[in-house]
């Protein structure tokens, strides 16, 4: 069975800097797959080229067997690959509802958008009791919630997940955590970007540390956990 | 002689029309952050455009030709701002921002001229046909019906566009952009259509409000869109640029402002040199410097710190 997501020596530059230097990997439908590693490492211009925000400089991206070179940014939401943003990047002055309805931009299924919108608020309360609420007064937190259930409505084969625990607090990054456990049972492929590694790595069936553009380690996640230089570098340990 | 209700009158046509010029401003400035300065002349060859269907039908009557002029100056219109769009602003996006406003300069130069070349007999102002008919009075205000098209006009516009943003896809995608564009992109937004398509909107507006001074003013002209874009301008800035509804309010608040400082000011004790007619863009200007200092964000703008 090939893999839904085939990265092969994927290289992507600013300007004349590249910041990902030539990197493979590959995601099976069903699992969680995460990139570690440290601010500059070039996770999330991984992520920006995979969804067509920027575009690699060489390598092939194959999505559910399609060359993703060849699509623009909103056609790949359409085949199938959502991104939840780094910095979450809610839609602020748009209400908590209006932001889930955008992630079912493509979607012409109206009952069961509605369906869906409902999933979220099941999964997220906090966002049901404020539907209405513009999503600019929502904290840190709860917008991230908001971003992870937009993602989501456009009913992804992969949702990849951006820094979800950026600048949170330890309770609710345990709950952002648990919610990616969640969608995990639910059969969910996920792609997660994160440097909160201890609790990437313990949730992931796959794992990659990346250093400036390079790939430097791969192994599941159990494997990195207990790595010795994985210890040293990423969970702080002496 | 009570001749408030006809000043007000006045200030409301006027102010229509500023009005459904400024949408075009504050909707291509709301997406990509750009001031066309070549939108008065995309209303320019929207007079134009209505005035060439006149000139292929001369005997047709007039309300039958309406219409026809009203799709053939949106036609020249969109046709002119769409093709600005993609050819002169968009390989300049990513640009530093001077380089698309000095474009936008240019262009309006460009069209400006080729109407006075090539477009027979444009070098004088050209007669607009009118309606035949006496004025309207209306609560002491008397209105002529060749003015009654843009007080029609400009409600029905404003009413269809809050539709289109508010209820339908594409609105609720503009929204998205004008907010985030990559993140816009991410939700299945096809952000270059989106622009497109606010340059285009903008233009019919324009095209419209174009039919409109053509049938108030009697004529058009090649210079047309200088002065009346100008103020048009103004009134988006002073509506709360990226607004839509703002800038129909910055519009008439414009108008209304232009025609009572016409008439009252020369009353205003110790100001009787600045009334009259020749002041009135000098008292249009200075609404705007006032409102600029007390309210930089315009009558309904929103705070840059709220972008996200």
């Amino acid at each position: 069975m090939t893999a839904l997501l085939e990265v092969e020596d994927l290289k992507v530059a600013y300007g004349k800097i590249e910041a990902v230097k030539g990197i493979s990997f590959s995601v099976e439908a069903g699992q969680v797959v995460t990139l570690i590693g440290t601010n500059g490492a070039g996770k999330t211009t991984t992520l920006r080229t995979l969804s067509g925000l920027l575009k690699p400089l060489s390598g092939s991206i194959t999505f559910d067997g399609k060359p993703l070179r060849k699509y623009r940014a909103d056609q790949i939401v359409a085949l199938g690959l959502a991104h939840s943003p780094e910095g979450r990047h809610i839609f602020p002055r748009m209400t908590i509802e209006d932001n889930l309805r955008l992630g079912a931009y493509l979607r012409d299924d109206k009952e069961d958008i509605l369906k869906d919108i409902q999933a979220a608020y099941d999964l997220f309360p906090i966002l049901g009791e404020r539907r209405k609420q513009a999503a600019g007064t929502l904290s840190g937190g709860e917008q991230q919630m908001l971003a992870m259930g937009r993602a989501m409505m456009c009913r992804p084969k992969l949702l990849m997940l951006d820094e979800p625990s950026m600048g949170l607090s330890p309770i609710m990054m345990q709950k952002i955590m648990e919610t990616i456990v969640e969608l995990k049972s639910r059969g969910t492929t996920i792609l997660l970007v994160e440097q909160n590694a201890q609790a990437a790595l313990s949730l992931a069936d796959q794992g990659h540390v990346m250093e400036v553009g390079n790939i430097v380690l791969s192994g599941t996640g159990q494997d990195l956990l207990h790595d010795e230089s994985v210890r040293k570098a990423y969970l702080g340990e002496d | 002689m009570n001749e408030l209700p006809q000043q007000l009158a006045n200030g409301l046509i006027l102010g229509a029309m500023y009005g459904l010029i400024a949408v075009g401003y504050t909707m291509v400035y709301g997406i990509v952050q750009l001031i066309n300065f070549a939108h008065g002349e995309i209303f320019m060859i929207g007079g134009f455009g209505a005035l060439t269907i006149h000139l292929w039908f001369p005997d047709a009557p007039l309300l039958a030709l309406i219409p026809l002029m009203i799709v053939f100056a949106v036609i020249c219109s969109v046709a002119v701002g769409a093709a600005a769009e993609r050819f002169a602003y968009r390989p300049l996006r990513g640009a530093p921002r001077l380089a698309p406003l000095i474009t936008a300069i240019g262009l309006s130069l460009v069209l400006q001229q080729a109407i006075w070349k090539w477009y027979p007999d444009a070098t004088k102002d050209q007669p607009f046909p009118q309606f035949e008919g006496d004025p309207l009075s209306f609560l002491g205000a008397d209105i002529k019906v060749n003015s009654l098209f843009i007080l029609i006009a400009a409600p029905i516009c404003m009413i269809a566009l809050g539709y289109f943003v508010n209820k339908t896809r594409a609105g609720r995608g503009m929204q998205a952009t004008a907010q985030d564009p990559d993140t816009a992109k991410l939700m299945g937004v096809n952000t270059d259509r989106i622009i497109v398509m606010a340059f285009a909107i903008g233009a019919a507006f324009a095209a419209i409000a174009a039919v409109g001074y053509g049938l108030h003013q009697g004529q058009v002209g090649y210079l047309m869109g200088l002065i009346m874009g100008l103020k048009a301008f103004t009134a988006a800035v002073l509506g709360g640029i990226g607004n839509i509804y703002g800038a129909m309010l910055g519009g008439i608040v414009l108008g209304l402002a232009e025609a009572l400082a016409t008439g009252y000011m020369a009353d205003v004790p110790g100001m009787d040199l600045f009334g009259g007619g020749a002041w009135k863009d000098v008292w249009a200007f200075v609404l705007l410097i006032v409102v600029l200092l007390v309210r930089p964000q315009g009558l309904l703008g929103e705070r840059v710190a709220d972008r996200a």
